[in-house]
């Protein structure tokens, strides 16, 4: 099957600011591809180079299966919802959502049955005469997918279209962007600094850094298995340590960090002597009263509780070892650490599986 | 005792306001409406009358000026608009940064010379012995001495470089704030440059259009010195004929006359666009 939008080698240079180095990524049809990255690694550049609004230094860019390079933004077959969504003020929503297809010349009685088709595919009929800044955010949010959708694009491309709108909304926008996407079955392309709306909504997700895709996968992949330190460091949080490989068999290691923690650790293509980072999620450490509860984990260790941190689910403590090191570790709400405290006495340990390591210079 | 004191802040902050309204503009209007609606029997004796705006609604020169006068303001708000519009959406939309800056004081300069400085400018380049008379010959598009001056078209040049700024101004100000993403979802969605201009662009920048078209054709409208010194000889503007009558004929009922009938004619056009464009004065000036 060809896939829906394909760029190759892409490069994009300002002067001699490299913007966007390389990139080649394809998006398979009806699926949801998200770019993750940092602010200004180069996301909106990519966006902006797909709708037709940048020309790529080099490289191609081709819509099912056809370049696209030659063709004006107007006449591409990829619509964008923009980060601020750049709806139309003076218009009302009806005239937003038909703009499109007044432009295509399409007759009025069908554009206002589109329309209404539209208003009733995003679940706000009858908003059709009001004006623009008479809608709530999540409400303009749909509004700005809708006067997209109605073109029936091949590629949607969304610009981190969720920024603007407060946390609880966000969440909700979440869920229902997905809904929207399975809905109108079209192949959306979502950028975002934001890890978590990343990871619930797609399909695919390529972190970008720098102007560089570091890896392409779906969330599981890059939780579980990030490929490189970048990814391991953006995604999710993570106890982090620089250290020596002592041993190493097979993709298991045995290392001694810099702070002269002895450690087993898993890291592929390493051997005896390389430097190395690693990387512990602090919900991958589990938290004991007593040592033998750890017995299966290849790491363990005692320390002090220095601080508990609390955020509901995701709450932590902080534990200090006997060599003066400071771990994050999740606090289960399962009941049985309710009384901890500051000072305590606690017990951690992780397996080799969970500790992540990679050469570093 | 504190409301006290704001009170009189209240009016102290008032009084210049007052005083500027009522001394310049309010006062001397009624006065001049009163001067306009009465009639010299003799020497110091005066009688109510309508006898000059019957003249000057009947003489068919003052007639004819008086729609001329109109006719060409409104003309040159349009030029004025025509070639303001594109610049202002360079200075605003693609110069960025310092360019933007330059431009905009470019156009800030002219008005840095006085406005008789500047027509005077004018006709020291477009005399017959001017500059570009002399270029036309060397050049050899002419064989003799052109005289460019006093005629229609170099006074609407005139016109037109004279309000140029204040039609530059409110158009870069509502331009400016257009958001970019604005324009490119025009383009993104299908729109050609010409529709994105006329559905997205345009209506956005109507406040500044109207405002600067008001201002652009009261100035006109008012302007005294650009079509005395550049118009031709029949081409008299209706300023000129107020100033004849206050000035050279001493007839000030008469002149008092035009000068309303200037003024009503003014608040008639404005009134009429404000319409025509759906909008309020509060909109537009607000
Ligand atoms: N028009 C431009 N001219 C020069 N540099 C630009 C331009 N647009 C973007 N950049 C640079 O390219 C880099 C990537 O920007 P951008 O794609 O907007 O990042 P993101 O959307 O990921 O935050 C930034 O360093 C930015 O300064
Ligand atoms: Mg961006």
């Amino acid at each position: 099957m060809t896939p829906d939008l394909e760029c190759l080698d892409l490069v994009k240079r300002f002067g001699d600011t490299t913007a966007v180095d390389n990139v080649s990524f394809s998006v398979p049809p009806g699926s949801f591809f998200s770019i993750l990255g940092p602010s200004g690694c180069g996301k909106t550049t990519i966006m902006r180079m797909i709708a037709g609004f940048l020309d790529p230094t080099s490289g191609d860019i081709r819509i099912k299966g056809g370049s696209v390079l030659d063709t004006p933004p107007n006449k591409r077959p990829v619509n964008m919802v923009f980060q601020h969504l750049a709806l139309f003020p003076m218009m009302t929503i009806a005239e937003n959502i038909g703009y499109g297809l007044r432009r295509r010349g399409m007759a009025k009685g069908e554009i206002g049955r589109k329309v209404d088709e539209a208003l009733d595919r995003i679940g706000l009929p009858g908003i059709g005469g009001r004006k623009v800044d008479e809608l709530s955010g999540g409400q303009k949010q749909r509004v700005a997918i809708a006067r997209c959708m109605v073109l029936e694009p091949d590629v949607l491309l969304l610009d981190e279209p969720l920024g603007a709108l407060d946390l609880k909304l966000r969440e909700h926008m979440k869920v229902e962007l997905k809904a929207l996407q399975a809905a109108f079955d079209t192949t959306f392309v979502y950028i975002t600094h934001d890890q978590s709306e990343a990871l619930v909504m797609s399909d695919q997700i390529a972190v970008m850094n720098a102007g560089r895709f570091e890896q392409v996968g779906t969330g599981q992949d890059l939780y579980y298995r990030p490929d490189t330190p970048f990814v391991a460091g953006f995604i999710g949080e993570s106890n982090r340590w620089k250290g020596r490989i002592e041993r190493a068999e097979g993709d298991t290691v045995q290392l001694r960090t810099d702070t002269g923690l002895a450690m087993r650790a898993t890291g592929a293509t390493l051997s005896e002597g390389d430097m190395a980072e690693i990387f512990v999620r602090p919900e991958s450490i589990r938290l004991a009263d007593h040592a033998e509860a750890l017995s299966s984990f290849d790491n363990r260790l005692k320390g002090t509780v220095t601080s508990l941190l609390f955020n509901g689910a995701a709450s932590r403590v902080l534990v200090r070892d006997d060599a003066g090191e400071t771990l994050e570790v999740n606090l289960p709400q399962s009941g049985e650490f309710a009384s901890l405290k500051r000072g305590d006495t606690v017990h951690i340990g992780w397996g080799a599986g969970q500790a992540t390591c990679f050469g570093a210079a | 005792m504190r409301r006290h004191q704001s009170r009189i802040a209240f009016f102290l902050l008032l009084t210049p306001l007052v005083l500027w309204l009522g001394l310049l503009i309010i006062i001397p209007h009624i006065d001049m409406l009163l001067i306009s609606l009465r009639e010299r029997i003799s020497f110091g004796v005066y009688e109510p009358s309508l006898t000059h705006y019957e003249k000057a609604l009947t003489e068919p020169l003052y007639l004819r000026t008086f729609w001329r006068t109109a006719v060409m303001s409104v003309l040159a708000t349009a030029i004025t608009l025509l070639i303001a519009f594109p610049v202002a959406y360079y200075i605003a939309k693609m110069a960025k940064g310092r360019l933007q800056q330059v431009l905009f004081m470019l156009c800030l300069i002219p008005f840095y010379v006085s406005e008789l400085v500047r027509t005077f400018g004018w006709m020291i380049l477009l005399r017959e012995t001017g500059l570009v008379s002399n270029l036309l010959q060397w050049v050899g598009l002419a064989d003799r001495p052109v005289e460019l001056l006093y005629t229609d078209a170099t006074m609407m040049v005139g016109l037109v470089y004279t309000s140029m700024l204040f039609m530059v101004v409110p158009l870069v100000t509502t331009l400016e704030s257009l958001d970019d993403s604005v324009i490119e979802a025009g383009y993104d969605l299908g729109g050609s440059g010409l529709s994105v201009l006329r559905e997205i662009i345009i209506p956005h920048a109507m406040p500044g259009i109207v405002s600067g078209c008001i201002v652009v054709f009261m100035l006109s409208l008012g302007n005294y010195l650009t079509p005395t010194m550049l118009g031709g000889k029949d081409s008299l503007w209706f300023t000129e004929m107020i100033y004849n009558q206050f000035i050279v004929r001493s007839n000030w009922e008469l002149g008092a006359a035009f000068g309303f009938m200037l003024l009503i004619l003014s608040s008639v056009i404005v009134w009429g666009v404000l319409r025509l464009t759906g909008r309020t004065l509060k909109e537009t000036m607000g």
